[in-house]
């Protein structure tokens, strides 16, 4: 298994506060199914930004895909995004467009042609059972719904890595499932998937997992990823 | 990533991805204004340039020779002497005594029947143009050269009362320039103003963009394309607005049957440069939202 992300003694500072994120180091696993948790104001958030790219730590090292992001120039920085999905945990959808087309949103932005987009998004579409509901702006859509759009528009490029803050915060249970059900489907596919929730009972469901606990902005498990539940020998950070 | 990939991706996705319709709320209608004073000034400026030129071209190179003889014969005869002497100098480009019956017929409707009776001493003129170039050395030497025929000739080059006219139309040209390039700042810095507001008003979708991996080039090309087209709108208006006027104002001029007035007109290579500018007042819009917009970007990680 190749490293995909390494977070080396990363600090996160927000303006003159106290570092948010300490001495946070880890390693993710191309293909490996990752939970993030912690108590609310830990900095499970702050930690998937540094992730995803929409923050720069104060010290440490990041690297994604085994180059270092931290120091890399500002334009190269939209062909890494590319390969990450981001579900957010306030969705962030784009209020004027509608659900078809927020979840098309990744595609245009890589420039795929107009004729190669329906596709892929209507059957995205039926995938989070949204099929009828393609045309209905975010505003008239239920949380749930919103979150399964976001769901949808994280995954449809096809990302190597999907970052889920709080993917079922909005769900029934029974929702909750079907979604997790998805991304082991994707998983499966070779995708590395990093889930930041409170759900102890979700992340039973998926075996295999391994789980980081955040506590007040440092690694319950310095040395790596914890494992949740308990995996026999082999692999693992 | 290629151009090709960047710009079929604005392409497929420019009608969606900001809301339809206006983004830069009264921009265009205060586009307009700005055009229609802009187009306004560069006629202006360019009319009174024109004038200035046909002014100098008409009245520097030109100067009329008078004979003031009171005995007709005498002046036929300097007269004469004086064409002859014209021909022969230098910086001297066309001679040509004006006719006598015709001054007399110019001159009736002031002076009446007398005008023609040859009792009244009119002098005979003479109209001179000069060689292009400096005309102050030419009359300066054509003076010499006539003044020793005869005290009684007399050389009057047409720019030296009309020089302060053609100085103070000059200014006014200038300073109408002037008006054009503020205009033009004015223009740029309310284009940066609107695409400030319509940049703020769509950050959420700009950084949801972001975080996807869209280029700020082409998230900036969004958003100078929709306000190019705003300013194309207010441009055009402010434009055909101004143009009117300018037709209508060159209709009264030229009612006025004044040819100093008269001077004052637009060619046609103004009416190029007019149209230039509602073009050119675009593509600043266009390029002060794409350098908002990019700056605004370079902000964010
Ligand atoms: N942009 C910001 N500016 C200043 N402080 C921030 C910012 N974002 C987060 N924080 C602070 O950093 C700490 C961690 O926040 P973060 O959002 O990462 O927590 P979290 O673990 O995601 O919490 P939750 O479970 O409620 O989503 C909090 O104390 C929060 O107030
Ligand atoms: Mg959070």
């Amino acid at each position: 298994m190749t490293a995909i992300v390494q977070f080396e003694n990363v600090g996160l500072r927000y303006g003159l506060d106290s570092e948010t994120l300490s001495d946070v180091s880890f390693t993710l696993h191309g293909g490996g199914f990752y939970f993030l948790t912690g108590a609310s104001g830990a900095g499970k958030t702050s930690l998937l930004k540094l992730l995803y790219l929409a923050q720069r730590p104060n010290r440490g090292v990041i690297r994604l895909f085994g180059e270092d992001v931290v120091t890399l120039p500002r334009k190269r920085l939209p062909g890494f995004r590319r390969r990450i999905g981001v579900v957010f945990q306030d969705f962030r959808l784009v209020p004027h467009l509608s659900a078809y087309d927020n979840i098309a949103l990744p595609l245009r932005v890589a420039g795929m042609e107009e004729s190669e987009v329906d596709a892929p998004v209507s059957e995205m579409l039926n995938w989070v059972g949204l099929g009828d509901r393609g045309q209905a702006r975010p505003a008239t859509l239920s949380g749930g719904e919103q979150q399964r759009v976001a769901i949808a528009r994280a995954v449809i490029a096809r990302p190597e890595i999907l970052v889920a803050d709080e993917p079922t915060g909005n769900v029934d249970s029974d929702m909750a499932s079907r979604l997790l059900t998805l991304f082991e489907a994707l998983n499966r596919l070779g995708t590395t998937i990093v889930v930041a929730t409170h759900d102890l009972p979700l992340m039973g469901q998926v075996t295999g997992a391994q789980m980081m606990r955040l506590d007040k902005g440092r690694l319950a498990d310095p040395t790596g990823a914890l494992r949740y539940p308990p995996r026999p020998a082999g692999g693992g950070g | 990533m290629s151009g090709r990939t960047d710009r079929r991706a604005a392409a497929a996705a420019r009608h969606r991805l900001l809301p339809e319709g206006r983004v830069a709320g009264p921009m265009p209608w205060i586009i307009a204004i700005m055009m229609f004073l802009t187009v306004l000034a560069a006629a202006a400026g360019l009319g009174l340039g024109a004038a200035v030129r046909s002014m100098s071209a008409d009245l520097a190179g030109r100067a009329t020779v008078q004979i003031v003889e009171a005995d007709a014969e005498a002046r036929e005869r300097l007269g004469a002497r004086a064409v002859q002497a014209l021909r022969g100098a230098a910086g001297v480009a066309s001679v040509k005594a004006v006719d006598p019956a015709a001054l007399s017929d110019q001159l009736r409707p002031w002076l009446g029947e007398d005008a023609t009776s040859g009792d009244l001493p009119i002098p005979a003129l003479i109209d001179v143009t000069l060689t292009a170039g400096e005309a102050d050395a030419k009359v300066r030497h054509l003076r010499r050269l006539l003044s020793g025929l005869s005290p009684k000739i007399r050389v009057e080059p047409h720019a030296a009362f009309l020089l302060p006219l053609a100085g103070l139309l000059s200014a006014l040209g200038w300073l109408a320039v002037g008006i054009v390039l503020l205009m033009a700042l004015a223009t740029g810095a309310v284009v940066v103003l609107a695409a400030r507001g319509a940049h703020d008003s769509h950050r959420g979708t700009i950084e949801v963009l972001h975080l996807m991996g869209a280029t700020d080039v082409q998230i900036a090309r969004l958003f100078q394309r929709r306000i190019a087209l705003d300013a194309m709108l207010g441009s055009l208006l402010g434009f055909v607005v101004a143009a009117c006027v300018i037709l209508l104002l060159g209709a009264r001029l030229i009612a006025t049957g004044s040819e100093l007035l008269g001077a004052v007109h637009l060619p046609w290579s103004g009416w190029v440069v007019l149209v230039v500018l509602p073009v050119g007042g675009a593509l600043l819009a266009m390029l002060a939202a794409r350098w908002t917009v990019l700056r605004s970007l370079g902000r964010l990680l």
